[in-house]
């Protein structure tokens, strides 16, 4: 069988990474000149965190994303798992004990414990969850450790292209993310919003998170003092730069976990529209000819490899249904 | 039946439509209060070329009214500015005023508020503003052209409820011929049907029904709150007594 996938963001390189371990013929069609920027994948936070994921999404989502650690352990190193870590500020105690009683699989620490694995929380934070099992990995590297590992198993990558340019003759995979609303105009985009900040002063080793009733944050070390720090989600389609005020309510968070935020150096900022249906939860399905994976939302390394693993199910076997297959799409018209 | 600018409304639970885990779970707890109004805001989800077109769209697509508002606007100029934007994306002439003082209790700015009013009602806009319970301004607010008026219960968010009682009592009782519907501070459905009680008209909330654990649900209870909050109204209640005064004769009856 041969596949053509469009689409070289986080969806497309995890089905292509599943349909070659199952021993389809791939190539892969991507817009950009390179993997990069133009994928909202390449702004993640890179969290596989699906207990936290339970404070605001469905069931379905936590249930899935327990799958992605195992996948992602298989072709990307360095992914760390040591857990993560949910604060508030006093004020906001009651975020705190909200987000614990919708979450499972943590536990409470007190400030010794907080202070035993993360020294510089430990003097700022009375209480905090601690979910031990989850990871987090550098997204960037981890799209690349998929596209080199691709390369080396075979597969083509048009760049700069679209299919136009491709004959194939194949099944066609559609992966390309909110640029699909051509095909799925249900699609909307959420903008987000994040930093990179180079911060020597504070160490942590695990991603962290700040409950809060107006911007919850969440901070993921990258290593050697660099601090990714997002993200917002604005139901906005607006494309350009990260926004002053989205820079500082970030700014200001990442100040309320550490003082020591306040004095970072700004190496990077991002801003990308997320594709969601208004569900937010993905799809996996047909529409005309192509099998479209789309609508990750703000779950694309944590959903990816589910999705992955539907899409090589309905190509590989007899079309078995996908567990999001089933949601009406026109469900919203008639709401 | 309540009536806002000549509008007859049966549901006097108008929502928010931020903070819901997606657009499906907004649609479906509008759909099970039986709301008739949402109130959108246009500033942090829009911006200059109204980029929020594909949430506004779905917002249209829920079927009720939409009530646009200022959130997050601090000077007259960008709540006029924002209305004007609202008018055209929603073509609606409502517009739901709030002018933020002070970022950490989000409290109204009340001088500038009336002078909004004013310019925005000039301007043939309906105008729903945000303000306290302050009389002397509510006074104002009707003068500038205002035929709604909406006080907070509570800061905005903080589901603390109904924080003044002896000042939105007494706002009812000098307002008894304008609609007044508590905006902001509700946290569970007592605190609505207190204010139904109370003699408002309307109770407007979005985190109380967005952040509970079940918003479907929580819209529902609200909406049978506020049912029975306003029938408890309407069926004139009694008036509370210093003296127990039983319920059965106990005329009569032999008593150890």
């Amino acid at each position: 069988m041969r596949v053509t996938i469009l689409g070289a963001g986080v969806a497309g390189l995890t089905a292509a990474t599943e349909l070659v371990a199952r021993g389809v013929d791939v190539e892969i069609v991507e817009r950009g000149a390179a993997p990069g920027a133009q994928s909202c994948s390449w702004y993640a936070g890179g969290m596989l965190a699906p207990e936290c994921e339970a404070d605001m999404a469905e069931p379905i989502v936590v249930e899935l994303g327990r799958e992605a650690l195992a996948w992602w352990q298989k072709y990307v190193p360095d992914i760390v798992q040591c857990g993560s870590i949910v604060v508030s500020t006093g004020r906001d105690r009651n975020e705190l004990k909200r987000f614990g009683a919708r979450t499972k699989c943590h536990q409470w620490l007190k400030q010794k414990e907080l202070a035993a694995l993360e020294p510089d929380l430990g003097e700022r934070f009375a209480e905090a969850l601690f979910f031990k099992d989850e990871a987090h990995m550098d997204p960037r590297a981890a799209l690349l450790a998929l596209t080199q590992h691709l390369c080396e198993q075979g597969v083509k990558f048009h760049y700069g292209a679209t299919l136009d340019n491709v004959t194939s003759g194949g099944k066609i995979i559609d992966a390309r993310g909110l640029a699909a609303r051509d095909c799925l105009p249900q699609l909307r985009g959420v903008r987000g919003e994040m930093l990179v900040v180079k911060c020597d002063d504070v160490q942590l080793s695990r991603p962290v998170r700040l409950a809060h009733p107006r911007f919850p944050v969440y901070i993921v070390p990258r290593g050697e003092g660099l601090y990714m720090i997002g993200a917002t989600q604005i139901e906005s389609e607006r494309g350009g730069g990260v926004s002053a005020k989205s820079m500082v309510d970030l700014i200001n968070a990442a100040y309320a976990v550490h003082p020591a935020f306040g004095e970072a150096e700004i190496v990077e900022t991002g801003a990308q529209l997320r594709p969601a249906f208004p569900d937010n939860l993905p799809r996996v399905n047909w529409v005309n000819d192509r099998l479209h994976i789309n609508g990750l939302f703000r779950h694309g390394y944590l959903l990816s490899p589910a999705c992955a693993r539907m899409a090589a199910d309905i190509l590989c076997r007899s079309n078995q249904p996908a567990e999001f297959m089933d949601e009406d799409h026109n469900q919203w018209a008639t709401a | 039946m309540v009536s806002f600018y000549g509008t007859e409304i049966t549901s006097r639970l108008l929502l928010g439509t931020a903070l819901y885990p997606s657009p499906q779970v907004l649609a479906d707890a509008v759909k099970a209060s039986e709301t008739q109004i949402v109130t959108v805001s246009l500033r942090r989800e829009g911006g200059p070329e109204g980029a929020g077109q594909s949430f506004w769209q779905l917002i249209k697509g829920l079927g009720v009214k939409v009530l646009p508002n200022t959130a997050g606007c601090h000077t007259v100029k960008e709540a006029v500015t924002t209305a004007n934007m609202a008018r055209e994306v929603f073509e609606t002439n409502w517009i739901k005023l709030e002018l933020i003082a002070q970022n950490d209790s989000l409290c109204p700015d009340v001088v500038a508020l009336v002078e909004a009013a004013r310019i925005l009602s000039d301007e043939g806009f309906n105008v729903f503003p945000y303000c306290t319970e302050d009389l002397s301004v509510a006074e104002r607010l009707l003068r500038a052209g205002c035929e709604v008026l909406m006080p907070w219960g509570a800061p905005i968010g903080t589901g603390l409820g109904l924080n003044n009682l002896y000042g939105l009592e007494a706002m009812c009782a000098h307002f008894d011929d304008v609609p007044l519907i508590i905006d902001a501070g509700i946290g569970v459905p007592s605190h609505a049907a207190r204010a139904m009680e109370m003699g408002f008209d309307a109770v407007l909330l979005n985190t109380a029904v967005a952040k509970a654990g079940d918003p479907v649900v929580m819209a529902q209870a609200f909406a049978k709150a506020l049912e029975a909050g306003r029938m408890g109204y309407e069926a004139e209640p009694m008036l509370p007594n210093q003296m127990a005064a039983p319920s059965t004769p106990v005329l009569g009856k032999a008593v150890f």
